[in-house]
């Protein structure tokens, strides 16, 4: 997903909360795709999802383990899902 | 991790063995793809009773980046082929997906008949104001003054307003969104859902490649940026009232919500007067298969 | 299959061309039909919005030909069959979407009430001269079927004839009428439905995940799938592989293109239907079709009154062009006459086929009339020389 980025940057700047910014990594393309720097800041509310022209990324409220655990998580975005996998 | 497990929501909606797309960096079409799918999620609309019909364009390749029945048609021609699919399958729930010159330039003759005759096809234009895929000509669209590769001294000709348009040749449902709005733009296809007639969503995209740059108005994020600040929510605006300029206000919103029978309903009316119980309907027999 | 009863009108009728044209779709099993008026051909559409409401179908009125041509394909991928029906100025702007047919393969009829021409020319007068724009008129290579019929009842026969073709083949065909045969009233038979043979839709079997849209079974033609059946598949104009997925390469060019010219080429003798009176040794052998045709047995009868050894052949099938039966009769024919309403375009396929083994006189007509048998006559006589 990381590798659909083309940098427009429409996420990271319309994230109400300021979660991501453009990283200096590239991607194959030579793109630099986001990377979220507050995750804690996420509210899974997928505007970046709605926004993201490449379907590269999205936000979603992730289902939590523990009980204790706030509902509301960090944002899973498809950019992390690609670096991890 | 539970964070693998989960995938992009608008992925079943898409044909994903074409990704990546054709569209260039900043390019609005695909957020309003995005849009698109969203609706389609929130509406929990049958997927198989859909389907897509685009005309040439670079908006015209959306036809083939969704996971739907879907024709890619001629320049503009979209609307008439939309128009036979659907009086031949009445079920299906027909969307028109093009750019501004095919539905409105070498289209626009179809889009007013198709108004006028209230079929039910959900209309989404694109309008990047100009003509993208072929290199940037002025398109019915582009707005006065602005520069494009065929008028390189700025546009003498005046422009179509859409909604305006289409309302006086007869749309039941009227919208125009920009790429900024995506929330609204998705609450919009999905109203044109319920909607039972000919309903058209105007959505102003950057087309930062060739009318942006041109025009020396930055890139799809700065065209982004200069939509959330000029853009006026108006509902129900007069549509004469709806015009653009280059770097002027947009005026956003729903702008026509009203009922009037369709094509269908209105055939389908005019034959049971006039031939009573000799009338067949065409969706008992169309099939050519049996 | 047999027709559906409901579209047959059974019995014998006084028909003129374009009405027998029009029972002969709805024979076939066309349930959509998409026009735009132009004489002489708007009694083919004429009748069927009046007859097709009771049958179960629609007719549209589309607000011009470059809509009608594709109004018509968008029907068919919704399950129906469909035509359109034309003239001249009409068939002109109808061009891209016969090349768009072929290249999506979509199943449907074009018929053109041939007229006069160029430009509105003689809206009320016959003419053959939109024979080779039938065949060439869309850009790129690719092929159609022809047929000409030269009376009512074969407007008839005909008709269910191209509806058959178009199903079978997956391609467009040309139903080329002329002014003449479409306003000439005659005896027309319609059978019964079961003595009707119609040729269903190619429509897969294939279970979704199973399904190449346009990968084929070995002849050539793929299977088809209509909208709304879950299968999900996707249609274009530009070069396209197996999935129906743009592929703008020169190999994917070339395979696909080579496959629409093949799945004609391959069944040309099947698809190649002619009339034909050829004795052994014929000094002449007048080939000819639609309306001219029916000249020319005049002429031809008045030069075997006189003693010359006269054959006829008569093309029903007219594109893919009969070659191979041209070629054979040039071995054993002095000469070709080809009378046409035009200046001159089969008898270049005629001359091309013979390849110089039998000499190829055109008698040329520009249109309005039909021929005089003398004429023809003439140019027999100069040819049996
Ligand atoms: C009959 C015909 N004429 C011209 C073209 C060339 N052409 C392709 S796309 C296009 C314009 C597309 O503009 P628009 O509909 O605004 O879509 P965009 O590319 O801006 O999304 C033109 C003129 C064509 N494909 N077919
Ligand atoms: S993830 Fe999407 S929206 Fe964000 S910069 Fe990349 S392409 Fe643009
Ligand atoms: S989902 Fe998270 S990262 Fe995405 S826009 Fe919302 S808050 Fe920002
Ligand atoms: S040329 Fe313009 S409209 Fe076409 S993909 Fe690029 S940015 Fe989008």
């Amino acid at each position: 997903m990381v590798e659909r980025c083309k940098a427009c940057g429409f996420c990271v700047e319309f994230c109400p909360t300021k979660v991501l910014a453009l990283s200096s990594a590239f991607n194959s393309k030579g793109y630099h795709p986001p990377h979220v720097v507050a995750p804690e800041k996420c509210s899974g509310c997928d505007l970046c999802g709605m926004y993201c022209p490449d379907f590269a990324i999205y936000g979603q409220r992730l289902p939590v383990a523990k009980e204790a655990a706030p509902a509301r998580t960090a944002a899973a975005t498809n950019l992390e899902v690609a670096r991890e996998s | 991790m539970t964070i693998l497990d989960v995938t992009n929501p608008v992925e079943p909606f898409l044909r994903t063995d074409r990704m990546p797309h054709i569209w260039c960096p900043g390019c609005g079409i695909g957020t309003t793809v995005n849009c698109f799918a969203r609706a389609l999620i929130e509406s929990k609309i049958d997927l198989q009773s859909l389907a897509l019909v685009s005309g040439i364009g670079c908006t015209g390749r959306v036809a083939g980046y969704v996971k739907l029945d879907s024709f890619h048609t001629t320049h503009g021609r979209a609307i008439p082929f939309a128009t036979g699919l659907k009086l031949a399958n009445p079920k299906l729930n027909v969307i028109v997906y093009s750019g501004d010159g095919d539905l409105s330039a070498i289209g626009g003759n179809h889009l007013i008949h198709a108004a006028r005759r209230n079929i039910d096809l959900k209309v989404i234009c694109v309008n990047n104001l100009i003509y993208a895929m072929t290199g940037g000509q002025t398109a019915p669209t582009t707005p006065g003054h602005a520069i494009t590769s065929t008028s390189p001294y700025g546009t003498c000709e005046p422009a179509f307003n859409l909604p305006h348009l289409v309302e006086a040749a007869g749309a039941v449902y009227v919208a125009r969104w920009t790429t900024f709005h995506v929330k609204q733009l998705a609450r919009s296809i999905g109203e044109a859902f319920q909607k039972k007639g000919f309903s058209f969503i105007e959505v102003i995209s950057p087309c930062p490649t060739l009318y942006q740059r041109r025009n020396k108005l930055g890139d799809g994020l700065d065209t982004m940026k200069y939509y959330k600040e000029k853009s006026k929510v108006k509902h129900g605006a007069p549509t004469s009232e709806v015009g653009l300029t280059m770097t002027g206000e947009i005026i956003v919103g729903k702008f026509v919500d009203r009922d009037r029978p369709d094509y269908q309903s209105l055939l389908h009316a005019q034959m049971v007067e006039s031939l009573g119980e000799s009338y067949v309907e065409p969706s008992e027999t169309v099939c050519s298969c049996s | 299959m047999k027709a559906d009863p409901r579209g047959v009108l059974t019995g014998t009728h006084f028909l003129d061309g374009d009405h027998a044209c029009c029972e002969g779709a709805l024979a076939a099993g066309a349930r959509f039909a998409a026009g735009y008026p132009i004489t002489p051909s708007t009694e083919v559409v004429e009748r069927f919005a009046s007859r097709v409401p009771k049958v179960g179908g629609t007719f549209i009125q589309m607000e011009d030909e470059l809509a009608a041509s594709i109004t018509l394909q968008g029907a068919v991928w919704g399950g129906a069959k469909a035509f359109t029906v034309t003239s001249g100025p009409g068939f002109s702007l109808m061009m891209e979407h016969i090349g768009y047919a072929a290249m999506t393969e979509t199943p449907c009829v074009f018929v053109d009430v041939q007229r006069g021409g160029p430009s509105t020319g003689l809206p009320t007068l016959p003419a053959q001269a939109d024979m080779m724009q039938a065949r060439w008129g869309s850009h790129g290579d690719y092929e159609i079927i022809a047929l000409c019929p030269n009376s009512p009842q074969e407007c008839f026969d005909l008709t269910i004839q191209a509806f058959n073709f178009s199903e079978e083949f997956r391609v467009p065909v040309m139903f080329m009428m002329d002014e003449v045969v479409g306003h000439m009233t005659e005896k027309v038979i319609i059978p019964p439905a079961d003595q009707i043979e119609v040729v269903p839709r190619r429509h897969t079997r294939k279970a979704v995940e199973d399904y190449l849209p346009y990968g084929t079974n070995g002849d050539g033609v793929p299977e088809m799938a209509h909208a709304g059946e879950g299968y999900k598949f996707h249609v274009t104009g530009l070069t396209h592989d197996e999935h129906g997925y743009p592929n703008m390469t020169p190999a994917t060019q070339d395979k696909l293109v080579r496959r629409l010219q093949n799945k004609i080429h391959d069944a040309i003798d099947r698809i190649t239907l002619l009339e034909e009176e050829c004795f052994d040794s014929e000094d002449v052998v007048v080939v000819s079709y639609g309306i001219t045709s029916r000249v020319a047995q005049r002429a031809i009868e008045m030069a075997r009154e006189r003693g010359l050894k006269v054959g006829k052949l008569r093309l029903i099938t007219c594109w893919p062009f009969p070659e191979k039966r041209i070629r054979e009769l040039a071995a054993t024919t002095k000469a070709f006459v080809v009378p046409e309403l035009n200046l001159g375009q089969m008898v270049r396929e005629v001359e091309r086929a013979a390849n110089g083994k039998a000499r190829t006189f055109a008698v040329p007509h520009a249109g309005g009339s039909v021929h005089r048998p003398e004429d023809i006559l003439k140019v027999i006589v100069e040819a049996s020389r």
